[in-house]
């Protein structure tokens, strides 16, 4: 159904999220990027399978683990690498850091550490296509933790009954910090809740990003068709601690076995594969992320040397002037 | 112009509304219950069949998502106007004002621009009780990112709301409920009150009066009686807390060199010691007395109306603020009459 430079283009987002991630990984320690990390691992088919499936002038909306969606929609790591290094060079000049990632002209419009507020946020948004008739939607990811605030649902509510086109996407790793789904919900699934709104609702569980950018493209369809808004529920395992870039699997609140049964089915690994199973030589592969790595290098060297802003940037876009 | 138009401060928000709407398209008014039969005390008249209903939108009871609503139509390239008809119901929203609003520019490093305004009516009604007659300025300004009005003539009114439509930052408006129905000469044609200026609303030379929203009201029938026994008041409408207009206060202190605050909320960690502050600091030396504050006291407003006129302050507060700064004795005030204006009203209300 899909070609070789689609395979392509969907496992270089994949390798430069987990690539990206790594990076963080080796140099945080040395305590130079100094902002609270929510690490994207686990879930980078997510972020890539929809991303691909959205069109340019379509809104992403995303949380304070948004370094998967960030590369997806940006596709750089230049200017993240610089906002990570809290530098003049980053994408606010170090005011938002890894938990306010964004990049509205690229269309990453705002993310946001407290949970779930950017989803009303996408619900205006998706007004202002509606009422342009642009034909573009607001996509806002979040996780299941923040199914449980109040907004989510005034959201849905709001969203359905002006029947607006937003994609609401549920990256559910059943955890709210490390308290599991089972101990917050009073409800069995969520997508069931969902869908007594008047507004199209699924859900599936996959790594496979290729499977994940159909669903987005079917949802957008049904959007498009009907005129309702969409929920798509995803879940997904985060490797590692809730913030953080270690594995927490000592502390009890989860096994190590999950981790690994999830493991055997890793979206980067699972996407590697299926580029070679299409025929595409393991050398062109080893080259493209080679290619990938030394940018990755390259950005968190640049960051580690460019200049921060100057102080008066402390008191610069408080108002617009 | 020889011929003054007075309007209300109901029909100046209306007619601010309306004339901006047709001027700017991208501007939509929604809120709960801002196009039923009510109106919102009349300042949303005409407005759903002017402009339909995609530009004039009732809503569901969900503050803090329509607050985010806001703010994704704002930075979207759309002109939001929200509507409260009571402060209070604004505190549902704070997640979304605070943290999102006030902040969405500073986090994209001048990126968005969230032309937002939104309005609400304040304070002392009928009976309204402890979760209807707040003011909570204090609270709204000390957020950096948002900008905060307080009319409080007709003029005032119209102009500052086309300012805030016309402003590229979140603006709220806060409107005193008893001021809808005060008349006021109201140009006809479009203009803006600049935000950030304060007014001198009556001269004086031996006290400043710095008075907010429904105080500025009480602060002139108490210059009025006060000129009646030697004492001439100077009575400053700041009109909008952020930005404030220090300077204006600042000058008039240094003439006057006696201070009183009255302001329309609490008075601990209120508008009313930020004002107080800055004129100690600014006008230390030309002060002969400390500032003098007259605003909410530290409890909650009672419901029954005996209780209720024991909360709010008035000109006769005003009056002792002033005595007591200028060290005069108390005068006479057994013919005056005060807390005249809530017996307009017949509940509910």
């Amino acid at each position: 159904m899909f070609d070789a430079k689609f395979h392509t283009a969907l496992y270089t987002d994949l390798y430069r999220i987990r690539t990206a991630e790594e990076a963080i990984q080796a140099h945080y320690n040395e305590d130079e990027m100094k902002t609270p990390m929510h690490m994207s691992m686990g879930g980078e088919a997510i972020a890539a399978g929809v991303c691909a499936a959205l069109d340019e002038g379509d809104d992403v909306f995303g949380t304070y683990r948004s370094h998967a969606i960030y590369i997806a929609r940006v596709k750089e790591t230049e200017k993240f690498f610089a906002e990570m290094y809290g530098k003049k060079t980053g994408t606010a000049r170090g005011k938002a850091g890894s938990m306010h990632l964004a990049s509205p002209e690229h269309g990453l419009i705002m993310t946001s550490a407290v949970v779930g507020t950017t989803i009303p946020v996408a619900v205006g948004a998706a007004f202002a296509h509606a009422k342009k008739k642009d034909g573009n939607i607001a996509a806002v990811f979040f996780g299941d933790g923040a199914t449980d605030e109040g907004v989510f649902w005034e959201s849905v509510n709001l969203a359905c009954s002006m029947q607006l086109p937003v994609l609401f996407i549920c990256e559910d790793n059943e955890l709210a910090i490390h308290t599991p789904a089972s101990h917050r919900h009073g409800y069995e699934r969520v997508t069931e809740v969902v869908a007594q709104f008047s507004c199209e609702a699924e859900s599936e569980t996959t790594t496979d990003v290729e499977r994940i950018y159909e669903i987005t493209k079917d949802m957008k369809r049904r959007m498009k068709e009907t005129g309702r808004p969409g929920f798509l529920h995803l879940p997904y395992y985060r490797y590692l601690e809730h913030v953080g870039v270690n594995k927490d699997f000592n502390q009890g609140y989860r096994s190590k076995a999950e981790f690994e049964e999830w493991y055997t089915k890793d979206p980067v690994t699972l996407q590697r594969k299926r580029l070679i199973k299409s025929g595409v030589i393991e050398s062109e592969i080893t080259a493209l992320e080679s290619e990938i790595n030394t940018e990755v290098e390259e950005s968190v060297a640049r960051a580690k040397q460019a200049p921060f802003a100057e102080a008066e940037e402390t008191y610069k876009d408080v108002y617009h002037e | 112009m020889n011929n003054p138009r007075h309007i209300t401060y109901g029909e100046a928000l209306n007619e601010a509304l309306t004339q901006e709407m047709k001027r700017d398209e991208s501007i939509f008014v929604y809120g709960l219950d801002v196009a039923d039969h009510k109106r919102i005390l009349g300042t949303t008249n005409n407005l759903v069949e002017t402009f339909g209903k995609d530009r004039c939108m009732s809503m569901p009871l969900s503050e803090e998502a329509l607050t985010g609503f806001g703010l994704g139509a704002a930075i979207s390239g759309l002109k939001p106007v929200m509507i409260h008809i009571r402060v209070e119901f604004m505190l549902l929203a704070m997640n979304q004002l605070v943290n999102m609003v006030a902040a969405a520019r500073y986090g994209s490093a001048g990126k968005l621009a969230v032309p937002f305004v939104i309005r609400s009516t304040i304070g002392r009604g009928w009976g309204q009780g402890f979760q209807h007659s707040k003011s909570l300025q204090s609270i709204f300004a000390h957020i950096p990112g948002l900008k905060v009005v307080m009319p409080t003539t007709p003029h005032d009114a119209k102009g500052l709301t086309i300012a805030a439509l016309r402003d590229n930052n979140p603006v709220i408006i806060l409107e005193h409920r008893w001021l809808y129905w005060q008349e006021g000469e109201v140009p006809k044609e479009a203009y803006e009150v600049p935000i950030g200026k304060a007014i001198v609303r009556r001269e004086g030379s031996d006290v400043t009066v710095v008075a907010t929203s429904w105080m500025g009201v009480e602060a002139r029938h108490a210059a009025e009686i006060m000129a009646r026994h030697g004492v001439s008041v100077e009575v400053i409408d700041p009109r909008s807390i952020t930005p404030f207009d220090e300077e204006t206060v600042i000058e008039s202190v240094k003439k006057t060199k006696h201070c009183v605050v009255a302001d329309y909320d609490w008075a601990h960690c209120g508008f009313s010691a930020e004002v107080a502050a800055r004129v100690s600091q600014k006008c230390f030396k030309a002060l002969e007395a400390p500032v003098e504050r007259v605003a909410f006291p530290e409890t909650h407003c009672p419901t029954t109306r005996p209780l209720e006129d024991e909360f709010y302050p008035n000109a006769k507060d005003i009056i002792r603020a002033i005595e007591r700064t200028l060290e005069r004795k108390p005068i006479d005030l057994g013919k005056e009459t005060f807390y005249s204006y809530e017996k307009k009203f017949k509940g509910p209300f």
